[in-house]
């Protein structure tokens, strides 16, 4: 453990730190899962006027701490005090009533309602059926004071992710909240919206809010906060000011171990053209087209990432190259074939392995053990099967050396998938998808929501792949990573690709602009 | 629900909870059944005991539980497999009566004069057949069009017995039937052979234990076993692996049915000896089936005993309308009891309820 710091900051001046302005106190708390221990005796003093970051892995108590704060579990043992009395909070109601907000990673709201609505809904002063014309002029103020941009009228269900984030951040300040608690804030932000977002963040805070930012990203943790706590394993790993520590060794806090900087592009000797795809065109869902006349082409030995936010036509194209769905128009080659509408199964056995984007509803079948989902796609080879058995030992055999191999954490093979984590069923789908020696990857958001170590090993493996002459077909809402690893970039909206680059001559503003639909 | 409530979701299921909470909901199940005991002025401790002993206390009582658990361990077993499929096959009860008609038309008219090891082994082919067709209906349909199977198969149920009635009333009516809506009586060739002294038409009985067997080995052992685990599980993640999902209902499909077919062939070759009224030949096992494979949770072993325990129930409904004076439907009311808490159980199979003092002081205990 680092030397523990308490810090005070010259960032807000106004507020003096001390004792007597200690926000909220946690102290000790414990909270145990049945045989899991999420928090082991964690304490953590939040004072008005700060950003504090709450670093850690998956799986590091974070959420289970700030969940404890806002009323959702109760703590096996440990205190809370708020402005230096002794609180027992029972529910989010509680929470709130002592000025405590959460908002959270996935938006609570209801869709068909408008945001005035689901703010009013929220409020307890104005009662559930206050007119939403009461609080318009609030929402209006609170926007304007923080620099967001909010039409109270509008329903949930015709905003964007960034949009609803506002509105949550806006029911929680409407409800007075004098401790924010931002539960992964960024994960679904572009760059230029988590900007604005850690403005707003920092303009709350200079008024006297205390905001605790959730995160797994040492990136962010170092550029928002003024100060961070660390924790591992249940534990506080340490807290520190941020210009105190480099990103080097605040991974090493974060992580127990030494970050392994494994992930670097090497340069391309790309030969043959694996993937073809000629002017194609997708129906989505609705029956709208989603695919409007894309072509380009994936090489043996390139990472070809198509950019773009969600929901441009990204999940059509890639359930039609890999058999998922019908193409309307156009054609899809695989080494000089048309595979144009073929079966995902006889695509898979031809060489092309998917990562699909929903790892637990398409991914995996979570109540099949780890072992048979290793098989999912090889349990009819003949390696593992006779004509009309599947030699089950002979799975097992195998999903233990590629438990191994690929490190994944389970107990045994013999457990049903769901009780993995998020980055180990991951770990499980990549050890399947490269079990069957590809020669083309479609990989969709690989490393969503993982933490540092599990996305590390996830583009490692990627760009192993890549250097055995592997095509790799990335879609990506993660630009940076994009660069990072991609031998081509393109941009894909509204249906369209926008843009083919070679990594080197892109350029992340002018992409980024492109994503959105500017140029 | 009350706030000092709390669900916790269990860490692993294993098959102790499986089985404890299973039970729990029988015992809770006949706990429900004896408010309406007393409501009757019935002691239902005495009713119970009536029950159990007149089903399982005699030799006798025995034999007629066997009976019943022919063909309910039949239709189960099949229905195991398309529920496991995540199908929804709620006609087992017309695919039965279709088996019998195949049985019925087979013995009569088809192979009147045939030798009996002709006769029994075609009536079974064909009643399976039979079984086996009318699911296939409900079957594509759901596989190439995804038309709500529930729907189909429940409605076929009813088409079947007005095919049953017809025949009854009309062309296959006996000429020695004295005008009662019956067929003749089958030929002695194409009556099932009988454990001496009993009632119980073993043939069909080897049938079911051996269907129940072959049914575990299918979804544990085999390829096709293995599609079915995927696409019940989650049907999206096994159309990404490739597995084909009309084949997995279709296939599902045309083998319950033929299990219940089979069920068919045996209540009108064993034991009736002619087609009846419909609902005297299907008795509810089709509906009552679906009981039985939920009490069993969906595994074919564990179905030969809740067959017998059903089919208990049943007999000892028969003896306590004599006994008591009740009324049979009592049994049907029995059913949907066990039926609804089973179903209720559910949710304490991957929860557990706890009372937050409770659980503190369970922990400090534990640890």
């Amino acid at each position: 453990m680092l030397k523990l710091k308490l810090i005070e900051k010259e960032k807000s001046p106004k507020i003096e730190i001390g004792k007597a302005r200690l926000l909220v106190e946690m102290r000790n708390i414990v909270k145990k899962f049945y045989r899991v221990v999420a928090n082991d005796g964690i304490s953590l003093s939040i004072y008005p006027g700060q950003i504090h970051a709450l670093l850690g892995e998956n799986g590091a108590g974070k959420s289970t701490l700030m969940n404890i704060l806002y009323g959702v579990y109760r703590p096996d043992e440990g205190e809370i005090y708020v402005s230096g009395r002794k609180v027992s909070i029972k529910s989010p109601k509680d929470a709130m009533r002592l000025g405590i907000g959460m908002v959270h990673q996935h938006p609570r709201l209801v869709e068909a309602l408008s945001v005035a609505e689901n703010i009013s809904l929220s409020l307890t002063d104005v009662g559930v059926f206050a007119s939403p014309r009461v609080i318009k002029p609030r929402i209006m103020e609170l926007a304007r004071k923080y620099g967001m941009k909010v039409n109270p009228d509008a329903k949930i269900w015709q905003l964007s992710y960034s949009e609803r984030q506002r509105v949550e951040l806006l029911r929680v300040l409407m409800q007075n909240a004098k401790v924010l608690i931002l539960d992964e804030p960024t994960t679904m932000l572009t760059s230029s919206e988590k900007k604005e977002l850690f403005s707003m963040l920092r303009k709350m805070a200079s008024e006297g809010k205390a905001v605790i930012f959730i995160t797994h990203k040492l990136e962010e943790a170092l550029s928002v906060s003024d100060i961070i706590t660390v924790l591992r394993k249940g534990r506080v790993a340490a807290q520190v000011a941020p210009e105190e520590v480099t990103v080097e060794e605040l991974a090493r806090l974060m992580l127990g171990y030494e970050m392994i900087s494994t992930v670097k592009r090497e340069p391309h000797r790309y030969d043959g053209v694996v993937l073809k795809v000629e002017n194609l065109h997708v129906l989505g869902d609705a029956g709208v087209p989603m695919v409007k006349g894309v072509s380009f082409e994936v090489r043996q030995g390139e990472i070809f990432t198509i950019c773009g936010v969600a929901g441009n036509g990204q999940r059509e194209l890639v359930e039609a190259i890999t058999g998922l769905r019908k193409v309307a128009r156009g054609k899809v080659f695989f080494l000089g074939r048309d595979v144009t509408n073929t079966s995902p199964r006889l695509l898979a056995d031809m060489g092309v392995a998917h990562i699909p984007e929903d790892r637990i509803h398409v991914g995996i079948v979570p109540d099949m053990s780890v072992a048979e989902n290793l098989a999912l796609k090889k349990y009819r080879s003949p390696e593992f099967s006779t004509r009309f058995t599947v030699m089950y030992d002979k799975i097992y055999e195998w999903a233990r050396s590629l438990i191994k191999q690929y490190s994944i954490i389970a107990p045994s093979e013999k457990i049903p998938a769901k009780h993995l984590s998020g980055g180990n069923i991951q770990r499980l789908i990549l050890a399947r998808e490269f079990s069957g020696e590809p020669r083309l990857m479609v990989a969709v958001n690989p490393t969503y929501g993982l933490d540092v170590a599990a996305t590390n090993f996830i583009l490692s493996k990627l760009l192993e792949a890549k250097k055995r002459g592997v095509a790799v077909l990335m879609i990506s809402e993660d630009l940076e990573q994009a660069l990072k690893v991609s031998d081509k970039i393109a941009v894909m909206y509204e249906g369209q690709l926008k843009g083919i680059f070679p990594v080197e001559e892109a350029d992340i503003r002018e992409i980024e602009l492109m994503m959105v639909g500017v140029k | 629900m009350p706030s000092w409530i709390k669900l916790v979701r269990r860490a692993d299921v294993t098959r102790t909870t499986v089985i404890a909470v299973t039970a729990a909901s029988f015992i809770f199940a006949f706990l429900l059944a004896s408010i309406i005991f007393f409501w009757q002025g019935i002691n239902p401790v005495a009713a119970y005991h009536d029950i159990f002993i007149s089903a399982f206390g005699s030799l006798r009582g025995l034999y007629f539980t066997t009976l019943k658990a022919i063909p309910l361990l039949l239709c189960a077993v099949g229905l195991i497999l398309v529920f496991k499929a995540n199908v929804w096959n709620i006609g087992a009860e017309g695919q039965l009566l279709l088996g019998a008609v195949a049985a019925g038309w087979v013995a009569l008219y088809a192979l009147p004069n045939a030798p009996s090891f002709v006769v029994i082994p075609v009536m079974f082919i064909l009643g399976a057949v039979a079984g086996a067709a009318w699911a296939a209906i409900p079957g594509f349909l759901k596989g190439k069009f995804n038309v709500n199977e529930i729907i189909v198969t429940l409605m076929m149920n009813y088409i079947a017995y007005k095919i049953v009635e017809y025949l009854i009333y009309g062309p296959w009516r006996g000429a020695g039937s004295w005008g009662y809506p019956i067929t003749d009586e089958f030929p002695e060739t194409a009556q099932l052979p009988l454990i001496p002294g009993t009632s119980i038409h073993y043939p069909t009985l080897v049938l079911a234990i051996l269907s129940s067997l072959a049914m575990y080995f299918l979804l544990s052992r085999t390829k096709f076993g293995f599609e079915v685990k995927a696409v019940g599980y989650n049907v999206e993640a096994a159309r990404y692996a490739g597995i084909s999902f009309f084949k997995v209902c279709f296939v599902t499909m045309l083998i319950s049915g033929a299990l219940a077919g089979i069920a068919g062939v045996g209540e009108v070759a064993g034991l009736h000896h002619r087609l009846i009224y419909p609902w005297s030949i299907s008795s509810g096992y089709g509906f009552s089936a679906i009981i039985v494979a939920w009490l069993a949770r969906l595994h074919p072993i564990a179905a030969i005993f809740m067959s017998f325990l059903l089919g208990g129930l049943f007999v000892g409904g028969y003896a306590i309308q004599v006994s008591m004076g009740l009324s049979y439907s009592v049994i049907h009311l029995f059913n949907g009891l066990i039926l609804i808490c089973l179903i209720a159980s559910e949710i304490l199979l991957n929860y557990q309820i706890v009372l937050p003092r409770g659980e503190l002081k369970w922990q400090r205990l534990k640890s």
